[in-house]
């Protein structure tokens, strides 16, 4: 079932209403999700992802603008009509039923023309514990399950009346970091297994990017950039994109461009034909960084943490808007730990440039 | 000289032993009682710390010890002692005979009765009440506050001047039965105005001539009413705790108001059902000034005397024995209902 968003708007008013100030939670958001794929919707806390799923599960009613399933309207359906199944950041589980009750709870709920025997109620619920792996925990309570084993009865309660949409807020927010890697590994299973259209919410961009099919980056109610995990990765259309993505976090100087060539500080460091000369923020991904003794770009060598197969090259530099430059190269590449100072080249295609004032990306040569 | 030495001795005397040596004791008193921590003070300076958890409870120990515990033990020993007197107390020694006594007593069984009576009546019928309005007032946004601020009055008020309010609402002043039938010459309270407005018959609630059942109705609604505002005090808070999520979560999955009313907000609810079914049911075989509320000490035409009343009257009328024994039968019984609650909570809680 595919999603449709068109110009969607959530407002919320001012709590005092002499002061003014309403909050546009979500602003103008229009977006397909195609039939089946992973959605995740990414942005740092109070960007509207929050709201934009509710408002698509129905829990909250959008201001202004579209929501279809399909070819359906559905935007002043009430959530038990949609169809949805959805997935609460905390779970949400009946602390007083067993996981199995737990699972049927939605089933003994259906009416009329629905309405299920118990056999075939018990027969759907084993069917989707069986595929999230919990047939086993059936008669235990919520609260003697871990966090990851909570989570998958959540995600059976959501699937077992077969929802045409199922949504998950922050679904591993409260599982710890190797449970995380797990779960999400799970998820992305289930999700191709049932092949239901689904979107979660999330502020982590490795979660984002390890899972979706595709992600929404959204700031302040606006949507940023929308593609494929590795495209937005990749061409980031600002720096708020560029700088949200990607760990360790892109490197960002201050730079400008004189006659076709990129300055950081008094250095030529890069050829970016086309570009007229200007004030420009340069953002490079850690990987973007080759080691080369002739290299034009300086930096003062602080540290190099060997990690295995690379190694990461902490060093500073004055025109840095980071602390330290984080660069990552290959183990192969030998190191005087000793030496002052280190001096990279950069790819250029790992290298964004973006107006310094407006944050948006400037193009040039062969990275477009 | 002499005379002046002596008059200085005896006044500095008499200052010292009515101001001073009081004054040091009532000092030392009260910062005991009031302030366990002058004693823990003292006791790390003697450094007597195995005692001073002990210390630091003696305050309250000691209390309960005077007015709970030897008041307890004293009862046990009332209660086997056959004839027990306040000035007697040794009676005509060791047995069981006030037990036997009280409980072929007709009296007491008639208390008996109508303490079980406003029990099973009162508690069941004002927690689901309690409940049914807390849930509605916990789904109310606007006059929420100034409806729970009402439904709380009762509670911070005399029960004896609701009693009394009760007692005029169902009043018929001035009625007299002759041949079965009321006089002409009488004024009816707020309900049998009520009842006669809607063209029923005015019922005699309460006064001399009055029905047992007619009493207990009245009973019943006067002790619920006043039952209320604590259940739903607390059942209200409970209710504002429960997350909100459960209830989106149903709401997701189409339930059905009812069904989330029975097996999300009740189950979720338990802990305070409980709470509040044990604690009503003590508070209900307690019952007793509510009825002096409405009838007077005379405890009204039908003698609606409970347990409590019992013994009070046993206690004034000298039979120190009997009444421990009455005290002691409420006890077992109180003791075996919150057993039985604690079992069924037991089974049916979540915590």
């Amino acid at each position: 079932m595919k999603v449709e968003l068109q110009n969607l708007t959530k407002i919320f008013p001012s709590r005092n209403k002499k002061a003014g100030g309403e909050v546009v939670a979500v602003n103008n958001f229009t977006f397909t999700i195609p039939d089946g794929k992973l959605v995740g919707l990414l942005g740092p806390s109070g960007c509207g992802k929050s709201t934009t799923l509710y408002m698509i599960s129905g829990l909250q009613q959008p201001s202004a603008g579209k929501i279809f399933f399909g070819e359906e309207d559905v935007t002043d359906l009430s959530p038990e009509n949609r169809g949805i199944g959805l997935v609460f950041q905390n779970y949400a589980l009946y602390p007083h039923m067993t996981v199995l009750q737990n699972i049927m709870f939605p089933l003994q709920n259906l009416r009329g023309a629905d309405k299920m025997t118990k056999a075939a109620m018990l027969e759907r619920a084993h069917q989707v514990a069986k595929l999230v792996q919990i047939d086993e925990l059936m008669d235990r309570k919520p609260s003697e399950l871990s966090g990851g084993q909570q989570q998958r009865v959540a995600i059976a309660r959501a699937l077992v009346k077969m929802p045409r949409v199922l949504l998950l807020d922050e679904p591993l927010s409260n599982l710890d970091a190797r449970l995380r890697l797990q779960t999400r590994e799970e998820i992305r299973r289930i999700q191709k297994e049932t092949g239901i259209t689904t979107v979660f919410v999330t502020h982590d961009q490795e979660e984002a990017m390890s899972i979706s099919d595709m992600i929404v980056v959204m700031k302040l109610g606006v949507v940023q950039q929308v593609g494929k995990p590795q495209k937005i990765y990749d061409d980031p259309t600002n720096l708020f994109v560029a700088k949200f993505l990607g760990t360790p976090p892109i490197n960002v100087f201050n730079g400008r461009v004189e006659g076709g060539k990129l300055y950081i500080g008094d250095a030529a460091v890069l050829d970016v034909p086309g570009v007229e000369d200007k004030e420009v923020t340069v953002a490079v991904r850690p990987e973007g960084f080759i080691l080369d003794d002739n290299g034009a770009l300086e930096c003062n060598l602080s540290n190099v943490e060997v990690m295995g197969r690379d190694v990461s090259i902490v060093s500073t530099h004055e025109q840095s808007q980071n602390p330290v430059i984080r660069s990552i190269i290959d183990a192969d590449n030998k190191i005087d730990l000793n030496a002052k100072s280190v001096k990279f080249s950069l790819k250029a295609h790992k290298t964004f440039l973006f107006d310094a004032k407006t944050e948006e990306r400037i193009r040039f040569g062969e990275a477009e | 000289m002499v005379v002046l030495n002596a008059l200085k001795t005896f006044f500095v005397d008499w200052i010292w032993k009515t101001f001073c040596v009081k004054w040091i004791w009532q000092t030392f008193f009260v910062a005991w009682i009031y302030d366990g921590f002058f004693l823990g003070f003292i006791c790390k300076k003697l450094k007597f710390d195995k005692w001073k958890g002990w210390i630091y409870l003696s305050p309250a120990l000691v209390l309960l010890a005077i007015f709970t515990v030897w008041p307890i033990i004293n009862t046990l020993a009332l209660a086997f002692t056959n004839n027990a007197e306040l000035y007697n107390r040794q009676g005509t020694g060791f047995g069981i005979e006030n037990f036997t006594k009280v409980l072929e007593y007709q009296g007491f069984l008639d208390c008996l009765k109508n303490t079980l009576l406003l029990t099973v009546l009162t508690v069941p019928l004002s927690t689901i009440l309690a409940l049914l309005i807390a849930v509605c007032l916990n789904a109310i946004k606007p006059l929420q506050r100034f409806l729970q601020t009402i439904f709380f009055l009762p509670y911070v008020t005399n029960s004896l001047a609701i009693g009394m309010v009760f007692a005029a609402m169902f009043n018929v002043v001035g009625a007299r039965y002759e041949d079965g039938a009321l006089t002409s010459n009488f004024t009816l309270g707020i309900i049998n105005n009520v009842i006669t407005l809607f063209g029923g018959q005015p019922v005699n609630w309460i006064n001399s001539g009055s029905g047992y059942w007619e009493n207990i109705a009245v009973m019943t609604i006067y002790i619920v009413w006043n039952a209320l505002p604590f259940k739903i005090l607390i059942l209200l808070g409970g209710l504002q705790s429960v997350n909100k999520q459960y209830y989106e979560a149903a709401k997701i999955d189409s339930t059905p108001r009812w069904r989330v009313f029975t097996r999300i907000t009740v189950p979720l609810l338990s802990p305070m059902l409980a709470y509040v079914v044990i604690t009503g049911f003590i508070g209900g075989f307690k019952e007793y000034t509510s009825i002096v509320g409405i009838f007077g000490e005379d405890m009204g035409p039908n003698n609606l005397n409970t347990m409590v009343g019992y013994i009070y009257n046993s206690l004034n009328g000298d039979y120190t024995g009997r009444a421990s024994a009455a005290a002691l039968i409420l006890f077992l019984i109180i003791f075996a209902v919150t057993m039985v609650n604690l079992y069924v909570s037991k089974k049916k809680t979540h915590y």
